[in-house]
């Protein structure tokens, strides 16, 4: 099998090396880290804004390019932390505490070429990982019906919904209200209109874009605006900087093996998203240091380990979107819908029927890794003037890219009015406190629940205990079980703790979120995990 | 769906900044329980309009009838679990918190410029639209003057002129004068 793997991965890399694939792959690179540096716009906008372009695309051409905008903006996100201590999007809120300090400490330069290694270096396991995983899950995931697929999801919901940060409560409710607004338009089995409030646009569902758009793109202008500016850093960066010294390299090597590994493994179980990832891997840093207290005055480590683990994990949650049609967090519900748009279902049959999908964007995964650093090393300097956009210029700018964008899409002025229904309601849960990306990942996964529930239960005749008698099923159920009792059990504990008038160290640890200027870090809400 | 009824006690929360907001704080979650269990029911009394079926054949209204009864479960859990956030909010040193009250201005001109777009779209045509949306949303921002918003837009119409219309063959007449 793993010799088959290898045939196809060679295929895989013909794929991607055609041309066009290549140039879109390029262009989904630059033009996804150009967006995640301007400030305020992570992954999910990126990708959102330019799904769009994608519909008329060849599939191939498509997934490359999204996939590109995704790494492309999450290294670019690394660069706004490290320099302006801003955490552009959530995962990199970590990078804050050790990069800032060293950018302060003129070695600005140097910890974004030691993130630019570790990024590299994880994202070449993750792919390795992918590359030998994934062909394993898919003979396992031929023998899944539709109950084990309903219990996977459903796994897949709750992790989603729980392990974001904050209440878990809210990060369910949100993920029902993506699954209610994934039921809206036409009923598949019967033709029944749904919520659709009389509009007939709506019999078609709520379109993916508007959503996204509407809930990364309108609710966070609404949010920031008049209380964002940007501040230029006075950096100075040039390509000798970047370059770190071999002691660094040795310090750092250690930390980005064990952040990669963290990050391997947290990539594996769906739902826990990269901010949790992160976290995880430089509190490990932190406690097999011989000094932590040097963390948060710019430890390198601190910058390594994280960077590698939130890269090894983006390439590691490819696996069950890819091979089960599961996504394991939001940008990959975003990057499902998209597939889904273009008339492809992930799912085991993927790999055996678009294998040039499959394999081609494995092997684009490290070509784009590899573009990414070769356009990161010229670049570096416009990407630092590219910080320094105001937001007063910027978030018009992008407000009109994203009424032309939803426009296109199906050339539908409705659409627009739907974005904006939808950042207003994005407002008023970021407004209450609650986390907005399980909505897009209820809203993608909604669909395929129903369906397969609906068929479960229509084979076992209506029995619910289907879903605990076959095996594999009743292993995922139990995980979900287990899952709710680990968050009743820490909520317990977080109020008998706080009884006692000790803070228990989930809140110690968000007490030490930079927030230095006084700033919110932006997205923070919208934890996406 | 639900919006106005709720949008005050969100306005209301995006307050809390400092000193009282630990107050809002401790309300913020009964507003977010109360409007989980609004959303939920609401869901539900649309899901039995559609024939709800039994476990083995469902009919269309099964799935969102649960799904409701779920999240008015889920917002009653939200609204009991409300507790006070700890006292010692601010440990931050530095520049001290930015304006933290609701941006009317902001948010009204945000709104106004899609709403611009969707009617000049139908009835203006796409370089109409383009420069209200960007003009518009651009005097949402204090720091803007006139004459910024003004070049701004100018800008962005161009490009909207010659990139999606003329490069990617948008489907969007450029002026429309009139049409419904």
């Amino acid at each position: 099998m793993i010799g088959q793997s290898l045939a196809d991965l060679w295929q895989g890399f013909g794929v991607a090396l055609e041309w066009h694939n290549l140039m879109w792959s390029f262009f989904g690179v630059l033009v996804g880290n150009l967006i995640g540096v301007l400030p305020g716009m992570g992954p999910l906008s990126a990708i959102s804004i330019l799904l769009p372009l994608t519909y008329t695309m060849h599939p191939v051409a498509a997934i490359l390019m999204l996939a590109g905008i995704f790494y492309g903006s999450q290294y670019g996100g690394a660069i706004g932390a490290i320099l302006l201590n801003l955490p552009c999007h959530p995962p990199h809120a970590v990078t804050c505490l050790d990069g800032y300090p060293m950018t302060r400490a003129g070695k600005g330069g140097t910890a974004l070429g030691i993130t630019m290694i570790a990024s590299f270096f994880a994202a070449s396991v993750g792919i390795v990982v992918m590359i030998f995983a994934s062909p394993l899950l898919v003979s396992i995931a031929f023998k899944f019906g539709p109950a084990e697929l309903f219990s996977i999801m459903l796994l897949g919901l709750i992790a989603g919904g729980t392990m974001s940060s904050g209440s878990p409560l809210k990060g369910v409710s949100m993920t029902v209200i993506g699954l209610l607004a994934g039921v809206v338009g036409t009923d598949v089995n019967t033709g029944v209109m749904r919520f659709t409030f009389g509009f007939a646009e709506l019999a078609d569902g709520v379109q993916l874009v508007a959503l996204a758009l509407g809930l990364f793109g309108v609710t966070e202008f609404l949010r920031n605006v008049n209380r964002m500016h940007a501040v230029g850093s006075g950096v100075k960066l040039s390509l000798r900087d970047m370059r770190p010294s071999f002691r660094e390299l040795k310090q750092s090597f250690w930390p980005i093996v064990r952040g990669t590994s963290v990050g391997t493994l947290f990539g594996a179980m769906p739902g826990t998203g990269p901010t949790i990832t992160t976290f995880i891997a430089y509190a490990l840093e932190k406690k097999i240091a011989r000094k932590p207290e040097r963390f948060g005055q710019g430890a390198l480590e601190g910058v390594a380990s994280p960077e590698a683990s939130s890269h090894s994990k983006t390439q590691v949650d490819f696996i069950p979107t890819m091979s089960l049609g599961i996504p394991g967090d939001p940008v990959m519900a975003l990057i499902l819908g998209a597939l889904l748009i273009q008339g492809i279902q992930p799912g085991p049959q993927l790999i055996t029927e678009h294998a040039d999908i499959f394999w081609g964007l494995i092997a684009s995964f490290w070509v784009g890794n590899v573009l990414l650093v070769l356009l990161n090393v010229p670049l570096i300097q416009i990407w630092v003037k590219v910080l320094q956009v105001p937001y007063r210029f910027l978030y018009p700018a992008a407000l009109f890219f994203i009424a032309v964008g939803v426009y296109s899409t199906n050339n539908s002025l409705f659409e627009v009015a739907e974005v904006l229904v939808f950042g207003l309601i994005g407002a008023v849960f970021v407004a209450l406190k609650f986390p907005v990306a399980p909505i897009l990942l209820g809203y993608v996964l909604g669909p395929m629940v129903e369906e397969n529930f609906r068929r479960a239960l229509l084979l076992s005749h209506g029995d619910l205990a289907v879903f605990v008698q076959q095996p594999i099923s009743a292993c995922f159920m139990a995980a979900c079980a287990l899952l709710i009792l680990l968050q009743a059990f820490f909520a317990a504990r977080a109020t008998m703790r706080k009884r006692r008038g000790t803070p228990s160290p989930q809140q110690a640890a968000a007490m030490d979120e930079p927030r230095e200027n006084g700033r919110e870090p932006p997205l923070a809400h919208a934890e996406h995990r | 769906m639900n919006g106005q009824g709720t949008a005050g006690a969100g306005r209301e929360g995006v307050m809390s900044g400092n000193g009282r907001g630990d107050k809002l704080e401790y309300r913020r979650d009964y507003y977010g329980g109360a409007l989980m269990c609004l959303i939920g029911a609401g869901a539900v009394v649309q899901g039995l309009h559609y024939s709800f079926g039994s476990l083995t054949h469902m009919g269309p209204g099964f799935f969102p009838t649960c799904l409701g009864a779920i999240l008015i479960l889920l917002g009653l859990g939200i609204a009991g679990t409300a507790k006070r956030p700890p006292m010692r909010k601010t440990r931050h040193e530095g520049v001290p918190l930015e304006r933290t009250g609701p941006e009317w201005r902001g948010w009204f001109c945000i709104v106004a410029s899609i709403v611009a777009f969707v009617v000049l779209g139908n009835w203006g045509g796409l370089l109409p639209a383009s420069f209200a949306i960007t003009f518009i949303s651009a005097f949402g921002d204090r720091d803007n003057s006139w004459k910024s918003a003004l070049a701004l837009a100018a800008v962005i119409t161009l490009i909207s002129a010659l990139v999606f219309w003329w490069a990617l063959q948008l489907q969007f007449p450029l002026f429309a004068w009139g049409r419904s």
